[in-house]
């Protein structure tokens, strides 16, 4: 149980400034996915927590305490590398019980404490192994096991799943929500995987190039994208981008290649003249006949997803895909027709990337930028 | 694995020829002659010889200067040894922890391999020396209390220090390289379970350090029986008392200086069957253990 408060982060290697300005809340008990592509520098905040890293400038604290200059073991913290980081030389119960006796917890003690553990985590018979002889699924669990036994404030994880295969990542995904509700402590989880950051947090931070770009939560994200960064980022396939311009007096985006997108009146008076990018997601766009549709677009071809199919389209020479559960033959050069809800379009300035709010529709976005 | 290999062998073999005709010329050739002498009576000048069978390795055995200088051959090796590893080890973890300026003594610390032993004497000659050197301070204090030309364990002492100064350097780069392969996350995750950074020596940093420490062990015993000559030629001359008569040196002298070719043949078989038999425990032994994957 902790509050995490990060304020004004800067980081720089050398003359490299990786990371500037980022600000974050994160409440207590709360599992905080930090998601962003490789590089971004989620690691990096990560690790500044945990005290691995120093702060370049800003402050960091924890549960009221500034612990800018405090040592890792004084920040109350647990950390799942990505490599796992076990001791190669030490069994599975040394391993895990290794804080306890640095913190010199007498043997027998320990003993119990790292048998309850290992069993909550389903090694109670590996606790002779070494780290060697374990599967890669029973060494994540020993690193999980290693973190819980030393019952945290915070619980870190840096990309704990990514060497694991898809069937083991989505069970060990659960089982960390598991073991988080379980223990009651403040997760922070760090992942470039954007079905682990949706599925597993309560609230999501997409970063960019060492910038927060939204906060919010999973739901939050996915119908309000602050930025086309985000659009592009959640959601798969990314969202369709389609640049225009805003013509309050018909109340639309006339689009580059001469058709146009409806807006709600008021959102057209507020922006009109501006270029936007008109930002439709590919499962809220439907087939339709080309006389009654919204869109035309040219049909490219087409991949099988078992539970439906994604329709590779282009309007012009812009790339565009629509998830849909109906499965149709087509051919290519085909014309086909879209229709979508009028509350499907997200619109973002074109030159900031920015969104642009939708009046009444929109609440007020959590955004740092 | 990737093997080289060449359509006609004779590129190969010459480009073999050059090593081979070294390793024949300084190895194999004089191994051989040694052999033969030490089962022999040489006569100092040449000429003619006879066989004796192991009437040599007999003489030298029961003789109780080569047993002394068998003991303090072994007080050197592992006196430099532990010297060597210990002093190599501490850098090698300070220098891993790149504190402040290491990139330019991690440079300085190589450079000691590179000077050949009897350079490495001479200039210890002069640190030791009782009237003017570093030591010569002590008998400023105490007139006659240093002078290893005099005082056997303090000659002895000169030897260990010189040869454990020249050891360091090789056993502090295998040391550093083994140290910089520890994965940083395995440190981080010791610091992050609580254990400061003398603990994570300790606890992570040494054990992890234990196949390249077994093979430095042997490489520097190996080393001080074999590598000691210049030091010892230089600095002490197998003095006084020969108390410094390390096994090499002893050949050389016996050799060269007392002309007992045969004697000093079957001494360096013996020394060199026993370093025969460090290599093969090195390969043998050490190699296989302890391996973290
Ligand atoms: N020790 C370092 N020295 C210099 N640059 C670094 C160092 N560590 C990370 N970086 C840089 O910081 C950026 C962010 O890295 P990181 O936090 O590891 O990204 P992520 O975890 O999101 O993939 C990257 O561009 C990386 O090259
Ligand atoms: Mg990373």
């Amino acid at each position: 149980m902790a509050e995490i408060s990060i304020r004004d982060i800067s980081k720089t290697y050398g003359k490299n400034t990786i990371m500037q300005g980022v600000n974050l809340e994160i409440r207590q008990k709360e599992f905080v996915v930090i998601l962003g592509p490789s590089g971004c520098g989620k690691s990096t905040l990560l690790r500044m927590i945990a005290g691995l890293e120093d702060i370049t400038k800003g402050e960091i604290s924890i549960d009221g305490t500034v612990v800018n200059a405090l040592e890792p073991r004084q920040r109350g913290c647990a950390m799942v590398f990505q490599n796992y980081a076990l001791y190669p030389h030490m069994t599975v119960a040394e391993n895990i019980g290794y804080a306890l006796k640095v913190a010199g917890v007498p043997k027998a003690a320990r003993l119990e404490r790292v048998a309850g553990v290992a069993k909550s985590v389903g090694l109670g018979e590996f606790l002779d192994r070494k780290p060697g002889q374990l599967s890669g699924g029973q060494r994540q669990r020993v690193a999980m096991a290693r973190a819980i036994i030393r019952e945290p404030k915070v619980f870190l994880f840096d990309e704990p799943l990514s060497n694991l295969d898809a069937k083991l990542r989505v069970q060990m995904r659960h089982e960390i929500r598991r073991i988080h509700n379980q223990i009651g402590a403040t997760s922070v989880f760090v992942t470039h995987d954007q079905h682990e950051g949706m599925t597993l947090a309560d609230r999501l931070v997409v970063m960019n190039k060492g910038t927060i770009e939204q906060v919010g939560t999973p739901e939050e994200i996915y119908e309000r994208p602050a930025s086309v960064y985000v659009a592009g980022f959640i959601g798969s396939p990314a969202m369709n981008m389609l640049p225009g311009r805003v013509d309050a007096s018909r109340g639309a985006v006339l689009l580059d290649n001469g058709q146009s997108v409806p807006l709600p009146a008021q959102q057209a008076r507020a922006a009109n003249g501006n270029l936007v990018q008109v930002g439709l997601r590919p499962e809220q766009l439907f087939l339709a006949s080309p006389a009654s549709a919204q869109l035309t677009a040219t049909y490219v071809f087409q991949e099988e997803l078992g539970s439906g199919r994604v329709y590779h389209l282009q309007i012009e020479d812009i790339p565009l895909c629509v998830v849909s559960t109906e499965k149709r033959q087509m051919t290519e050069g085909d014309t086909v027709g879209l229709s979508f809800a009028a509350d499907a379009v997200h619109l973002f300035d074109a030159k900031s990337g920015r969104r642009v709010a939708r009046g009444t529709a929109d609440r007020v976005l959590e955004v740092t930028a | 694995m990737r093997r080289a290999y060449f359509k006609t062998s004779w590129i190969a073999f010459a480009l073999l020829a050059p090593q081979l005709l070294i390793i024949f010329v300084f190895f194999y050739w004089p191994s051989a002659q040694a052999l033969y002498w030490a089962f022999t009576l040489e006569q100092p000048w040449g000429g003619g010889n006879t066989w004796v069978g192991f009437e040599n390795f007999a003489k030298v055995l029961s003789d109780p200067y080569y047993w002394s200088s068998v003991r303090v051959s072994v007080i050197y090796a592992l006196a430099t040894t532990v010297l060597a590893m210990a002093m190599a080890l501490t850098l090698a973890v300070f220098v891993d922890r790149q504190l402040s300026g290491y990139s330019a003594y991690r440079v300085a610390f190589i450079w000691p391999y590179a000077v050949a032993a009897p350079a490495v004497g001479l200039a210890f000659q002069f640190v030791f020396n009782p009237g003017a050197g570093i030591f010569s301070y002590i008998n400023a204090v105490s007139p006659g209390m240093w002078n290893p030309s005099q005082y056997p364990s303090q000659a002895i002492l000169s030897i260990v220090i010189a040869g454990a100064w020249k050891q360091v350097a090789y056993s502090f780069i295998f040391f550093l390289a083994a140290l910089q392969s520890i994965p940083r996350s395995l440190t981080e995750a010791a610091a992050m379970d609580g254990a400061r950074p003398l603990r994570r020596v300790l606890d992570l940093q040494l054990p992890l350090l234990t196949p390249t420490f077994f093979f430095l062990l042997v490489i520097n015993i190996t080393d001080s029986f074999t590598d000691s000559f210049g030091i010892v030629d230089t600095l002490t001359g197998g003095g006084p008392f020969r108390a410094t008569d390390l096994l090499v040196y002893k050949i050389y002298a016996d050799g060269f200086r007392g002309f007992d070719y045969s004697g000093a043949a079957a001494q360096s078989i013996i020394l060199m069957c026993l370093v025969m038999a460090l290599t093969f425990v090195q390969f043998r032994y050490v190699e296989r253990r302890v391996h973290y994957t």
